[in-house]
Formats: structure tokens, C-alpha cells, sequence
């Protein structure tokens, strides 16, 4: 197996084939897989919360929390690999809802907001979502394999999938 | 400012998780009929990139009751419990250890949200008289999954504020045998000022008369 990096809550990770990327155990937080499969670079962006304009300013220091600053650092930081938008292929995965109260009072449905944000700014950059795996009340682990550009989507009680 | 707090405040913290858990203890310990025992109470400072880690692992499966708590300084409440002892500690609750085998089944889930329900009504009302705060729990949510993921959706609005989380973290063991009970409790961002204004050690090492504690 080769060597893997985790991608921790509110990073960006950007690394070149034959490493894998990795982040265990993804609730409603959404990691953003990005891939040129020309240069075999990818990168992987683990995205807390929809939006930065919401938050302290003080806050905004680590702009790989957010869907809105995560998002275009991601691109950025692959172009300055070689990588060009043309060629990326962009899979996400995550933003479960892990508790579910009962009675239509449901907290905020953080995963289901960051999703859309997620959604929404990669359309505005003119990047397409090839595959996903979002929603539901599951636990994710996932493993985005520099190599191929598959991204494999681990639940407990569910067969692993493959984007 | 959590990556910042004094020893002073630390030890605060801790007092009144040390005093919320107490409770819970001996309210778990009533209900169960048996001998339950708590840890000292940690308080954890982390970095968000890797407040998901976990003994054993974030990908371990782990049940988790987790409880919003409204009022004065709203909070969380996460209780975790490995998946044989979360069955272990339900069949207690019951008296029946012999129905309940299945985690996903109605009663288990029932008895567990209870235990967690119970367990907050304590530490929120010890914590709460100790602090002069006013604080009310919601009713409990329940998830059966990676230890990560529930982990994960519980701090992941503290990225709001700032880069750190911290936690109030008590280990539980009840009749002799290790239920391996962790429970959390994590102020929201901005509540951590009032409860620590409320203990009087807002200005880090003060004392009372508002000069500085001498340096050790």
C-alpha cells in the first residue's frame, strides 16, 4: 500500500500519485476531492462549514474550514502544481447528518448547508462534480487514491463504494 | 482565546466538570443499583485538524447520545460508549442484560438515550448551581457510527470562532467492570467567557482584589 497522508479537519492537502489521501471518520463535514488525471496530482480539502462571511474575522485564518475560501485554495494550489481546470475531475463525499431529533425541530442541518455551498461554488468556478457520495446519517472514511483518481468511500455498515 | 487560558482557568474548568460529573456519577450509580466510579475530569485543547482522533482510532465504532444544552452558556453533551459496553450498560438500565443484543433495536436505543438524558440532568443541574448559570438540556439524539464522524459533527460549528476545540472529557466505570463511558461536554464559542466570568476567573490569574497572583 502506499504511503497515505491524512487530511485532518479544516485542511488542504495537495500531493502527487503514488501517495494516497486519506480522512477517517467524516460526519457532516465534506471533503472536496479534486484530480488531474493528466499529471496524476490531486488534493483534498476536509470542509467544516458552509460559509466565512458567517464567522469572526479572527476566525477566518484558516481559510480550509470553509466552503468559500476552501474551495478556490484548493484549485489554486493544484494549478500551481501544473494542474489545469479543463482536466479536473472533482468528487465529494460526506456532510451526513449524524443525530436526528425527533419532531421537525431538526438542528441545523449543517451537513446538508455545507453540501450546497460545496455544490454551489464549484459551480461557479465552472468545475463539474463527477461522483458523489453525500447526505444520509453515516459515518464516512475516505481514501482518494493519487494514482487511478478513485476516491473509495468507506462505511460501517455499508460495502465500500468506489467514485 | 481557548489556546490561551491560564492554569488558573484550567484548573476552574475542570473543578466544575469535576463537579457536574460527580453528579451524573451518582445519579448513574442510583439508577443502576450498582458502584460507579469516574475519572478526574480532563480538559482537552486541541487543534481542529486533530480533535477527531480518538483512542482506538477514528474509525471505531462507537454510540454516541449527544444533547444540546440552551440557556445561559449553551453547551454540548456527548456521551460515547464502545458498542459491547453501550449494550452492557442498557441491560443495566433495564435489569435484563439478556434483551438487549441488539444496538439498533428500539429498547437499547431507548434505554441509552435515557441514561444520557439522566446523566445531563445531573451534571447540568450540579453545573449550574455552581456557576449560577441557567442552563437546560434538550432532549437526547442517539448515533451508532465511527467515533470520527460523531465526533466530527459535534465540534465542527466550534470552527466558527477559531481553530481549537476544548473539551470537558470524564471516563465512567460502573460495577467493577469498564464501561469505557467517556462523556464531553464543549461549550459553545463564546460561552467559555461566561462560564469562566462566572466562576470568577475571567481575567486569568486575578485574584479578588484584582492584583496579580504572584508568579510561582
Amino acid at each position: 500500500m502506499s504511503e497515505s497522508i491524512r487530511v485532518g479537519m479544516s485542511e488542504i492537502v495537495v500531493a502527487k500519485a503514488p501517495k494516497v489521501l486519506v480522512t477517517l471518520g467524516l460526519g457532516s463535514c465534506v471533503a472536496v476531492c479534486i484530480y488531474d488525471f493528466f499529471l496524476k496530482v490531486g488534493g483534498m480539502a476536509h470542509i467544516m462549514l458552509p460559509d466565512s462571511s458567517l464567522s469572526s474575522d479572527n476566525a477566518v485564518t484558516n481559510r480550509g474550514k470553509f466552503a468559500d475560501t476552501a474551495i478556490p485554495d484548493l484549485v489554486e494550489a493544484l494549478q500551481r502544481e501544473g494542474a489545469l481546470k479543463e482536466r479536473m475531475v472533482v468528487k465529494i463525499a460526506g456532510g451526513a447528518q449524524m443525530f436526528s431529533f425527533n419532531g421537525p425541530n431538526n438542528q441545523i442541518q449543517i451537513g446538508v448547508r455545507n453540501v450546497a455551498a460545496v455544490e454551489k461554488i464549484l459551480a461557479e468556478m465552472g468545475l463539474k462534480i463527477t461522483n458523489r457520495s453525500v447526505g444520509g446519517n453515516v459515518g464516512r472514511s475516505v481514501f482518494m487514491d493519487l494514482e487511478t483518481g478513485g476516491v473509495k468511500i468507506r462505511m460501517l455498515n455499508s460495502p465500500e463504494i468506489i467514485l | 482565546m481557548i489556546e490561551n487560558l491560564t492554569p488558573l482557568q484550567l484548573d476552574a474548568i475542570r473543578e466544575v466538570g469535576n463537579i457536574g460529573a460527580g453528579h451524573a456519577a451518582t445519579v448513574l450509580s442510583q439508577l443502576l443499583n450498582k458502584k460507579v466510579s469516574m475519572s478526574v475530569p480532563q480538559v482537552n485543547i486541541l487543534p481542529l485538524a486533530d480533535a477527531c482522533d480518538f483512542v482506538g482510532g477514528p474509525e471505531q465504532p462507537m454510540v454516541g447520545v449527544y444533547l444540546r444544552i440552551f440557556g445561559g452558556a449553551p453547551s454540548k453533551m456527548l456521551y460515547l460508549f464502545p458498542e459491547e459496553k453501550a449494550l452492557f450498560v442498557a441491560g443495566l438500565l433495564i435489569n435484563n442484560p439478556e434483551k438487549c443484543r441488539n444496538l439498533l433495536g428500539e429498547m437499547e436505543i431507548s434505554a441509552l438515550k435515557e441514561i444520557g438524558n439522566i446523566l445531563t440532568g445531573a451534571y447540568v443541574y450540579a453545573f449550574s448551581n455552581f456557576t449560577g448559570i441557567n442552563m437546560l438540556p434538550s432532549v437526547p439524539a442517539l448515533a451508532f457510527d465511527m467515533v470520527g464522524a460523531i465526533l466530527n459533527t459535534v465540534l465542527v460549528d466550534l470552527g466558527e470562532m477559531g481553530d481549537y476545540a476544548l473539551t470537558i472529557e470524564t471516563k465512567l466505570t460502573a460495577c467493577d467492570e469498564s464501561v469505557d463511558g467517556h462523556f464531553f461536554l464543549v461549550p459553545d464559542p463564546g460561552s467559555l467567557a461566561t462560564i469562566l466570568a462566572a466562576l470568577g476567573v475571567k481575567e486569568g490569574c486575578l485574584n479578588r482584589s484584582g492584583s496579580e497572583c504572584p508568579k510561582l
